[in-house]
């Protein structure tokens, strides 16, 4: 259950790159059968991308994945920008690839202003608008945490930067491919999105960028991307890509329907069977396959190995960065104190999870938590 | 990550508990991670003839917690102090490097558990580990 993490690749996916990892090895740029046949490959994609996602095909481009979208339009805003003003504004809660793009700004003469959360992790729209100065260039608000799930008023985040004519980005990529993201709809400028998190390959990602909005390239080369984005395209990930946005988007209410129904159960079982745990992440306005935790008294990793054990793959913080001694910043930017910001607990539910997994998990998880913490000190002290 | 040993003292940790009439007791945090651990031992002629431990902390400082109290059962209390975070970490058939920090954990423990029971009995005197620990609450502070 660590579908946030990655997903499985679709064999109708793999079906669909195939042919382009054997056979049809064209390079995209060249002018013969092969190379005709990558590109068509490619641009079909991009129909399919663009389709999904409510925009034009001339407005995505393809990148290396949603680290390298969130970097591009971090930094390529920002340097394309830069006689314009040197504010950014981002959250607290944001992935690292967009976190420490936007640190190495601040080295770089650039000023960001790193808003705070709700404790159910939202972001205050009203602090976005009062954040914004003269020489704001970009806000960048993701579309849903990846940790703890909630997912933030962007469609109310753009018009105020619309209407103060200021860009704005948002890291879709624990969005796509599980709720609808429409960016006209939204009236986002700039949109990061990648494969991997919704049963695509990993390595590709994509880059929404409006028609007219200008940014830096951020791989330089050859004339690829349309003069943005350099590097031999890699035609089979993106034929990948565009299958699975094009299968994803395909049955999406359904889907979703049956995950957050099975996500319900899985809060609302835990909740009331285990004592002293927080639900982390807003009740309701969240991705329907994630579920976090914090339980008391006990540490997230010996949890998570406890699961493994016992056959439930979880995680504690994010994947990136498990192993680390720090707690999560996401965790920390709730308001949480230390202990219990280590003993959090992340289940993502994606289409291969069955109501039976969620019974499992609700059946080992309450002694689990017990064993931990009957070795706990804070548990003890807290008994008396 | 973690050797087979290492998983069997976390997955099945000896001497979990506490001893309510412990001669010594020893408690101490890693300033590195928050992680806590609270050592019991009791003692007889100068020998350790019970240990038990509670651990709020990762499998490697469960697992390392679990270890300490084995070796050192039996053990004198000059015996146990020559146990050192390495001798319990090589018990374990070693620990992932960047886990390592958390067998000092055990090692610390243990001998604020003997200083304790040194100072009790008028031994030593001087600074001893604290005895109290601050459960966090349950509701963000803000
Ligand atoms: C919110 C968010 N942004 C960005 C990324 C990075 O995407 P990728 O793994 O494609 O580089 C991830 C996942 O790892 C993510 O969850
Ligand atoms: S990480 Fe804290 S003791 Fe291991």
């Amino acid at each position: 259950m660590d579908n946030a993490a990655t997903t499985s690749l679709k064999p109708e996916v793999l079906e669909a790159m195939m042919p382009y990892l054997t056979g049809k090895y064209g390079n995209a740029s060249t002018l013969y059968l092969e190379g005709r046949e990558a590109r068509e490959a490619v641009e079909q994609a991009r129909e399919r991308t663009a389709r999904a996602l409510g925009a034009e095909p001339e407005e995505i481009y393809f990148t290396s994945g949603g680290t390298e979208a969130d970097n591009w339009a971090i930094k390529g805003v920002a340097f394309a920008r830069r006689e314009k003003g040197n504010h950014i504004i981002t959250s607290q809660i944001e992935h690292h690839a967009v976190l420490h793009p936007c640190e190495y700004l601040e080295k770089h003469g650039f000023r960001v202003t790193y808003l705070p959360v709700d404790s159910d992790g939202l972001v205050d729209p009203g602090d976005v608008s009062r954040a914004i100065e003269q020489d704001t260039v970009l806000v960048s608000i993701m579309f849903a945490n990846n940790e703890i799930g909630t997912i933030e008023p962007v469609a109310e985040i753009a018009r105020i930067c619309r209407e103060k004519g200021v860009l704005f980005h948002t890291d879709a990529v624990q969005a796509v491919g599980h709720v609808p993201v429409n960016v006209e709809k939204l009236g986002v400028d700039l949109l990061s999105l990648s494969a991997h998190k919704f049963h695509g390959p990993k390595g590709i990602g994509a880059l929404y960028v409006r028609k007219g909005v200008r940014l830096d390239p951020f791989i330089h080369g050859g004339g690829q991307e349309r003069n943005r984005r350099a590097g031999t395209e890699n035609v089979a990930g993106i034929v990948g890509l565009g299958a699975a946005i094009e299968l994803a988007s395909s049955s999406l209410e359904e889907r979703a329907a049956r995950i957050a129904a099975l996500r319900d159960k899985l809060i609302g079982g835990v909740l009331e069977k285990v004592p002293d745990v927080r639900l982390n992440g807003h009740r309701t306005m969240r991705l329907p396959g994630n579920a976090h935790f914090c339980f008391r008294f006990i540490e997230g990793e010996s949890l998570l190995l406890n699961l493994d054990v016992k056959g439930v793959s979880a995680s504690s913080g994010s994947a990136c960065t498990s192993g680390s001694l720090e707690p999560s910043h996401v965790l920390l930017a709730l308001g949480l104190p230390h202990e219990m910001a280590a003993g959090s607990l992340r289940l993502t539910l994606g289409d291969d999870n069955t109501q039976e997994d969620v019974d499992y998990v609700l059946e080992i998880l309450p002694e689990t938590v017990n064993k931990l913490r009957m070795m706990s000190p804070l548990y003890a002290a807290r008994r008396g | 990550m973690y050797t087979e040993k290492v998983m069997d003292h976390f997955m099945n940790p000896r001497n979990v508990g506490e001893i309510p009439d412990a001669d010594g007791v020893g408690e101490v945090g890693n300033p590195k991670c928050g992680d806590i651990m609270k050592m019991f031992i009791k003692v007889e002629n100068d020998r350790i003839m019970d240990a038990k431990f509670l651990t709020f902390g990762c499998a490697a400082a469960i697992a390392t917690s679990s270890m300490a109290t084995e070796l050192i059962k039996g053990k004198t209390l000059e015996e146990a102090l020559e146990v050192t975070n390495k001798t319990v970490a090589e018990a374990l058939d070693g620990l992932p490097p960047v886990k390592m920090h958390c067998s000092v954990l055990a090692e610390e423990a243990l001998r604020a558990a003997i200083n304790d029971y040194r100072r009790r009995k008028g031994l030593v005197t001087g600074d001893v580990a604290p005895n109290k620990i601050e459960v966090p609450d349950c509701k963000p502070d803000k």
